[in-house]
């Protein structure tokens, strides 16, 4: 990945279309999408503000698409994207963003903000302005498949473990199983549980599946630093064994961003439709709990509360299945202020942390959660995404609260009747 | 030139300059960011574009509650000038006659001590934004030349135009001539400036409402 000024300006007239431009001449500078961002309700930084984030995009479609800017251009007005800028916008764009997509809700003009910093990130990456950790983690997943590095024996191993631990087999490879199985390394690694909530629940309900072993990763770095060819290559890799296991359906796991990826971006990245459906777990499992499927025994009698991951709802439209799973087990469910499309997000998300750079402020900003947990008080939190799971229980450590994140797979499969 | 020969020059050609690159400019500018286009969308949708674009273009009009209480300011101030500016434009007589000329439709008009009223309101309310824009960390930040003459241009008309109303200092041909300049001065900013929102906010709420719509998500 040669990066360049050039290729970065050339990246970001390329993201430019009628969207954009209608959202860049629609802007008022009313400032309301600052007080949609958590990483400037919590710092208090006007450059933070969602809008400012976009200015390197900003500039280019002035200068580029605007009949004004053009002729500004050739007179040498109007301020121009430099790399000193980018420079300087860098930890603005990728440590202080999660592209959670609220300052997109509130936008009184209806900015799509977060598509737009999405979209700045294309050239970010170009121009060779991206954070280190996240380039390393981009990196890994190019050359080994996975961004924490996870290989396919590191995998093998935790099947084992749980075949071991339950009698259970877990499929690999299955030819012409209805569902294939996506797996992010932060599951693989840190929650291994999953791999046998989902063995169980698909078990009790009778579901064929399969694990690829050509391709079970389902994060994708290069959606999260802004670099379509290689986020195009990363979901190619799951096209490509779906169609070699020839399965009819694809199942993104609880991560928020590669349910982004591979259900919303993919097709558009790749250049055509899939042959596959893809659906997020908690899609599969609530329909699993239409047709009658899934039996729970236990009932949680503990107060518990649902964080929603903001790509698999704001930005990803799965909001009430989780709901809907959680009546079956959940006695004492409250929403937190601001509930579903509406969440904040927990800090850590939009390759945030990948990026060690911004330990500091996701920690900071957390105070968000924070607030939102304090006005219900509750006994646990479930949420549907590893990331987020992983920086919420860092969080409340950092905070000194001590309450369980769940995962709601696990915690269904916990509860289902035994079979 | 005297003030008989101002006042029929902006009602003439002066008028006719200004509509021109209004109208022009807005075209132009409307036509720079439709003909772009936009990729389509090959993932399978959850919900619809259209539907959910047409309901975004209406309902983001109204905050949710919890926005409302972070951004109160902000909307109450934006509502008020903005209702303000369309009670003051479309509602009184004069320019509803204006109106009639131009397009050869005419509706009701409001009494003109309640245009006098709203001008006030929505003038204070304008300078009360401004200040606040110069003091609130973000605004401030984020403001540039644009905005500045943006809000100048909006005013102006409303301040010459209760100036007028009032005939204070000057006689009624200055006082009306100067109002109407003061007016397409406004029209000939418009085109560039963030004023075109006013047009352009249509094309965007219904970008966010069908990009989120076809996730399944009303935004």
């Amino acid at each position: 990945m040669s990066a360049s000024f050039d290729k970065g300006y050339n990246a970001l007239k390329e993201q430019v279309d009628a969207s954009v431009a209608a959202f860049f001449s629609s802007c008022v500078h009313c400032g309301m999408c600052s007080d949609a961002c958590l990483f400037f309700t919590e710092t208090g930084a006007p450059e933070r503000t969602p809008i400012n984030k976009t200015e390197p995009l900003r500039r280019v479609w002035q200068q580029e698409y605007t009949l004004l800017g053009r002729i500004g251009k050739i007179f040498g007005f109007g301020k121009k994207v430099t790399d000193e800028m980018l420079t300087e916008w860098e930890t603005l764009i990728y440590d202080s963003c999660t592209l959670c997509g609220r300052c997109s809700m509130i936008c009184p003009v209806g900015n799509d903000i977060a598509d737009m910093i999405r979209k700045t990130r294309e050239g970010m990456a170009a121009s060779g302005h991206a954070p280190p950790g996240l380039i390393g983690a981009t990196k890994r997943a190019v050359t080994i498949g996975s961004p924490m590095g996870v290989k396919l024996p590191a995998l093998q191993a935790q099947i084992a473990h749980v075949e071991k631990d339950t009698g259970m087999t877990i499929p690999v490879d299955v030819e012409g199983a209805d569902y294939m199985l996506l797996l992010s390394s932060m599951e693989i690694m840190n929650f291994p549980e999953f791999i046998e909530a989902v063995g169980k629940i698909f078990k009790h309900a009778n579901v064929s599946w399969t694990i690829a072993s050509e391709a079970f990763e389902a994060t994708n770095s290069g959606i999260q630093i802004g670099s379509s060819d290689i986020a195009a290559e990363l979901v190619q890799r799951i096209v490509d064994a779906a169609a070699k296991l020839k399965v009819k359906n694809v199942i993104s796991p609880e991560c928020g961003h590669a349910y982004m990826a591979i259900r919303w971006e993919g097709p558009n990245l790749i250049g055509k439709p899939y042959d596959f459906k893809v659906v997020h777990i908690l899609e599969l499992l609530d329909d699993l709990r239409q047709q009658g499927r899934l039996k729970v025994s236990g009932r949680v009698k503990d107060k518990l509360t649902y964080h929603d991951p903001c790509q698999i709802s704001r930005r990803g439209g799965v909001i009430d299945e989780p709901r809907n799973l959680i009546a079956m087990f959940a006695d004492n469910f409250v929403e937190m202020p601001d509930p579903g499309k509406m969440n904040w997000c927990c800090g850590a998300g939009g390759g945030v942390s990948s990026n060690e750079r911004a330990d500091e402020i996701r920690l900071q900003v957390f105070q968000r959660k924070k607030d939102q947990l304090d006005a219900i008080h509750v006994d646990g939190m479930i949420s549907a995404c590893s990331n987020c799971r992983i920086h919420l229980e860092d969080g409340l450590e950092e905070y000194h609260m001590e309450m369980p994140v769940l995962s709601l797979t696990e915690t269904l499969a916990e509860n289902l009747e035994d079979k | 030139m005297t003030e008989t020969e101002l006042l029929t020059w902006a009602r003439g050609p002066g008028f006719q300059i200004a509509t021109v690159i209004f109208v022009l400019g807005i075209a132009l500018r409307i036509a720079e960011i439709v003909m772009m286009g936009r990729r389509g969308n090959l993932a399978e949708p959850k919900g619809s574009a259209m539907s959910s674009g047409l309901r975004t273009v209406f309902s983001r009009t109204v905050p949710d509650a919890s926005t409302f209480k972070r951004s109160a300011f902000t909307v109450t101030a934006g509502y008020i000038f903005h209702i303000g500016l369309f009670v003051v434009i479309f509602l009184f007589a004069p320019h509803i006659l204006f109106f009639k000329d131009l397009l050869h439709i005419s509706w009701p008009a409001l009494p003109s001590t309640v245009i006098d009223a709203t001008s006030v309101v929505t003038i204070i309310t304008l300078i009360v934004i401004l200040v606040h824009r110069l003091k609130d960390p973000v605004k401030r930040f984020l403001s540039n030349f644009d905005d500045y003459l943006g809000w100048f241009v909006t005013i102006l008309p409303l301040v010459t135009g209760y100036i007028a109303f009032h005939r204070v200092g000057m006689s009624a041909p200055s006082l009306i001539a100067i109002h109407i300049l003061s007016v397409q001065l406004l029209m000939i900013v418009f085109p560039f400036t963030k004023l075109m929102h006013a047009f352009t906010i249509f094309l965007a709420r219904w970008y966010n409402g069908a990009i989120s719509g076809y996730r399944g998500v009303q935004s």
